[in-house]
């Protein structure tokens, strides 16, 4: 870890260069949200922007790419299945509504 | 050294490879990223389930009178604090303390700038507005108050712990500049997080 940040000299070009890209992938983020794409469009190239801009701050700001600490690769493992869990369980409520009675209001 | 030190705050702990406090800022990123998650899960089961009309509608993008404007700019904001918090824990440690507090005190003014935006154009213009737009008013702004409410929150825990390392917790990098440098780092990995949090919060609030 300590050979790899001896030379932080050189990482604060990659820095700036991330802080090139954030700035320019929110502009398209903004840019995007304009055009009408079919379907869920919108929502996909919306969120896989916001992903590759969460990477690069992950990747270079908080130096995972230089991170070997084996504890917390296992630590992200774990955070990254039971947040793709969290995501899903709306999923399972679909059916929760019977299909031929669509949007009812709950309670009603 | 009469003093009590914690151990593995500067040499890395002997069965985990990190020094203590980076592994203890990775489990608690790991468990905001759960309580975030919570709130994004809550916000996709409630979208998806609104109905298609009638008055528990999701609000179109008139109705929620968010400007994109005013997130875009807190947007680049906190990106330009997460690049000057890098440089700042960069400059320590490449040893320039003075650069580095520079940089620290500048993240702290972008800090306290979302804030101050957060608050003047966005909350209290909504609260004020006739009639008022509550957490109440529908599910939307119940979700885009707690969701910001408590990124909010975030951003101010961010502002005091700077502030702390500015003021008085500087003075341990005259007594060790490798700790306070490790602090700045769990700081700043803290502060991306914040940062990372509301990437994802701009899009799906303001443009989705």
């Amino acid at each position: 870890m300590d050979a790899a940040h001896a030379d932080v000299s050189k990482h604060v070009k990659a820095y700036l260069a991330v802080f090139a890209a954030l700035a320019i992938l929110t502009i398209v983020t903004v840019l995007v949200a304009q055009i009408d794409f079919p379907g869920a469009g919108n929502v996909i190239v919306a969120l896989l922007i916001a992903a590759f801009k969460a990477s690069l701050v992950a990747a270079i700001f908080m130096h995972l790419k230089w991170e070997r600490a084996p504890w917390i690769w296992i630590s992200l493992v774990f955070c990254v299945v039971f947040f793709a869990v969290l995501m899903a369980l709306p999923v399972l409520t679909t059916n929760d509504v019977p299909p031929r009675v669509e949007h009812t209001s709950w309670g009603r | 050294m009469s003093v009590a030190v914690l151990p593995h705050t500067v040499k890395p702990h002997p069965i985990t490879g990190v020094y203590s406090g980076k592994l203890g800022t990775w489990l608690f990123l790991a468990s905001e990223v759960m309580l975030f998650g919570a709130l994004f899960s809550s916000y996709v089961l409630l979208r998806v389930g609104a109905p298609h009309e009638g008055p528990a509608a999701w609000p179109t993008h008139d109705q929620t009178h968010l400007s994109w404007k005013i997130g875009g700019l807190n947007t680049i904001v906190l990106i330009v604090s997460s690049v000057t918090m890098v440089m700042a824990w960069a400059n320590l440690k490449m040893n320039k303390f003075a650069k580095g507090k520079m940089y620290l005190a500048a993240t702290l003014g972008l800090a306290m700038t979302f804030i101050i935006v957060k608050l003047a154009f966005e909350y209290i213009p909504k609260f004020t507005h006739e009639p008022p737009y509550l957490p109440s008013t529908n599910n939307f702004f119940a979700l885009y108050f707690t969701m910001t409410g408590l990124h909010g929150l975030h951003v101010l825990g961010g502002v005091i712990v700077i502030a702390y390392f500015l003021g008085p917790g500087s003075k341990l990098w005259h007594r060790d500049p490798e700790y306070f440098t490790n602090r700045i780092e769990c700081t700043g990995l803290y502060w991306h997080f914040v940062d990372l949090v509301w990437i994802f919060l701009f899009p799906v609030l303001y443009l989705l």
